[in-house]
């Protein structure tokens, strides 16, 4: 890329990718954009033509929009509490010297290739199902009433359901950092004195924290977005209790047939999503500089 | 404080014995060199005392007390590593603080001692940077630093200066004797460098697969080396060795003659073994001729700066008779 020549050559080979790409991405965006200042509902087919903000006013003032937004947070925050302090955990315990380590840790990552809408359904019939389920059948040996986990607990079994599939990513990304650490320091600062805790806390976090940031980046851009898991197990419910702001924008597109109001949610999910990512690349962002 | 006393210490990984058997006795205040090929155990032999690996049985002793469980930091040793092993993410002062902070040391005595060490070592100005920003020497002396605030009964080197370049090898090589001189503190010191081992050691362990072969002064092993191994071992060039009818001139099954110790000269002298120069290595002060040697094989001859020998000459060589070492069949010196 040295040449003037060459740097002309490569913008044009490059071309046509680049504007696929962004056809890809401005005409889906347009189009939302555009339907949610339409007056475009399935249901009154008759009303058509410009609305206006009404749609934005009618999604935003709505008092389920405060509480999937809330939910959102709640959902992506315990997620990635459980999987950054769970995958912190496993990668240390995974990192000893085992018998058949290569083995577990191939177990350990599986629940990450486990589709989303499957994973749900394991966790809905397997486990959290309080007639058949694993979970209520352990409530009941212990002469419990076994906890109905959907109905009770809407959103922390949907938490649970997503930390699960994963936990697996945060340890893999947590272990590859933890064995970058050279041998050497490990020994030095145990001549220094320093006891498990100490070398943890002094030695092993500090090398993990760019590993850290990273997983917290990555999880939280997906987390944003969970669908599946929710469609799959409570539909969201009940009432609004487990709805983020994805599933509200379903809910409101398809379930109520309001095209017009769900392109507006969704316009505004990705205001939501670009707010969210600043402040976190302020927060955290700063372990990133070499 | 810091003597170190090794009762038949044997460690071996597995199915691999890497140290037989060693006893070894290192007096308080001693700067000891455990020198030896690649592959010799005298890392292993370190890392034992250190406490960073368990003896398979023996006994480790320091200050006359059994440490040989004892966890690496109870024993009060502090150890330098090949790699320095300083930690990226703090300055050179919280480095240097690390250990003292781990002994729950009151926030004066910190400071204190790490400006001290700062001093002693000429880091005052670095204190506030990381490591990455330093140079290889600079990081080689907090490493040093944060072993000498922890006022250790002995330092451990494990080759310290293997990844410096050859003139701030010399540099470190002093201040490490200096500091010595100054602290006189137990130190023990592993290389394969015998150069280092000459200079810096009062005493040098010469280790050869896992078995010690000499313990000795510098001078000891140079004039009154043990066994053939140690006489190839130190000095530099190696020494020429000589086996067969000749050696059996001086009823020994090989002999060994060093490079500084032959006379040369281009009339031929009856008894005198006949070469011709191969490779003439000038160094300025001295020159090496790699002379073959009619029937004995290639010798390394060490001679002043000025000779005139060039390669094909035809050279006359006289081994010193007061300076040829005799071995027996199991090479050992007789």
């Amino acid at each position: 890329m040295a040449t003037a020549q060459t740097r002309t050559l490569s913008r044009i080979m490059m071309a046509p990718a680049v504007i696929v790409l962004l056809i890809w991405m401005i005409v889906p965006l347009v189009m939302t954009l555009w339907f949610s200042f339409q007056n475009y509902s399935l249901i009154n087919p008759m009303m058509t033509g410009f609305a206006g903000w009404a749609n934005y006013l009618y999604v935003i003032g709505d008092p389920s929009f405060t509480q999937s937004l809330v939910n959102t947070l709640i959902l992506v925050g315990g997620v990635l509490i459980i999987t950054v302090v769970g995958g912190t955990f496993l990668a240390l315990l995974l990192d000893q010297p085992l018998w058949g380590q290569g083995i577990l840790r191939i177990i350990v990552i599986s629940p990450f290739f486990v589709m989303p809408p499957v994973a749900a359904l394991i966790w809905k019939n397997g486990f959290m199902h309080p007639g058949y389920g694993m979970l209520g059948h352990l409530w009941k040996f212990f002469g419990l009433q076994p906890v109905d986990w959907f109905n009770q607990y809407p959103l922390f079994s949907v938490i649970v359901i997503v930390a699960w599939q994963w936990l697996p990513f945060a340890t893999l990304i947590l272990l590859t950092a933890l064995q970058s650490l050279s041998e050497e320091q490990r020994e030095a600062a145990e001549m220094d004195g320093a006891n498990a805790i100490n070398r943890f806390y002094y030695i092993i976090l500090p090398h993990m924290a760019r590993s850290i940031t990273i997983v917290i980046l990555i999880q939280t851009i997906f987390l944003l977005g969970i669908f599946a898991e929710i469609r799959v197990t409570t539909g969201g419910g009940p009432g609004y209790a487990s709805t983020n702001i994805a599933f509200l924008v379903f809910r409101t597109g398809i379930l109520s047939n309001d095209i017009g109001a769900g392109s507006a949610g969704g316009m505004v999910a990705v205001v939501i999503a670009n707010v969210v990512a600043f402040f976190l690349m302020r927060a955290v962002g700063k372990n990133l500089d070499a | 404080m810091g003597s170190i006393s090794l009762r038949n210490v044997k460690k071996s990984f597995g199915d691999v014995q890497i140290i037989p058997d060693i006893s070894l006795d290192i007096k308080e205040g001693e700067f000891v060199v455990f020198v030896g090929p690649s592959g010799c155990g005298k890392s292993t032999l370190l890392r034992l005392i250190a406490g960073l690996e368990d003896t398979s049985s023996g006994t480790i002793l320091l200050d006359g007390e059994d440490m040989t469980k004892a966890p690496p930091a109870r024993r009060g040793l502090a150890m330098v590593f090949q790699s320095y092993a300083l930690y990226p993410h703090m300055t050179v002062r919280d480095n240097i603080a690390f250990p003292l902070k781990m002994a729950k040391a009151s926030k004066e005595e910190i400071d204190r001692k790490v400006e001290y060490a700062a001093r002693t070592l000429n880091l005052s100005s670095y204190l506030d940077r990381r490591p990455r920003a330093l140079s290889g020497g600079q990081r080689q002396r907090v490493a040093i630093g944060r072993a000498i605030v922890r006022e250790p009964k002995a330092f451990l080197f494990d080759e310290p200066l293997s990844n410096l370049d050859a003139a701030l090898r010399v540099n470190m090589r002093l201040e490490i004797t200096e500091l010595h001189q100054q602290l006189k503190t137990t130190m023990i010191y592993v290389t394969h460098d015998q150069v280092e081992a000459m200079t810096m050691a009062d005493r040098i362990v010469v280790l050869n697969a896992g078995n010690v072969e000499q313990f000795g002064s510098p001078l000891d092993l140079y004039k009154k080396p043990a066994n053939r191994f140690v006489a190839g071992f130190i000095g530099s060039p190696k020494m020429n060795f000589v086996d067969g009818p000749e050696a059996a001139k001086h009823n020994a099954h090989s002999i060994g003659v060093r490079p500084e110790h032959f006379l040369l000269s281009r009339e031929n002298i009856p008894g005198t073994w006949k070469g011709t120069v191969g490779v003439a290595e000038q160094l300025g002060s001295d020159t090496f001729l790699h002379v073959h040697v009619d029937g004995l094989g290639l010798m390394t001859i060490r001679t002043d700066g000025d000779q005139t020998f060039s390669h094909g000459d035809d050279v006359y060589l006289t081994p010193d008779a007061t300076r040829i070492y005799r071995f027996d069949a199991a090479g050992l010196a007789i």
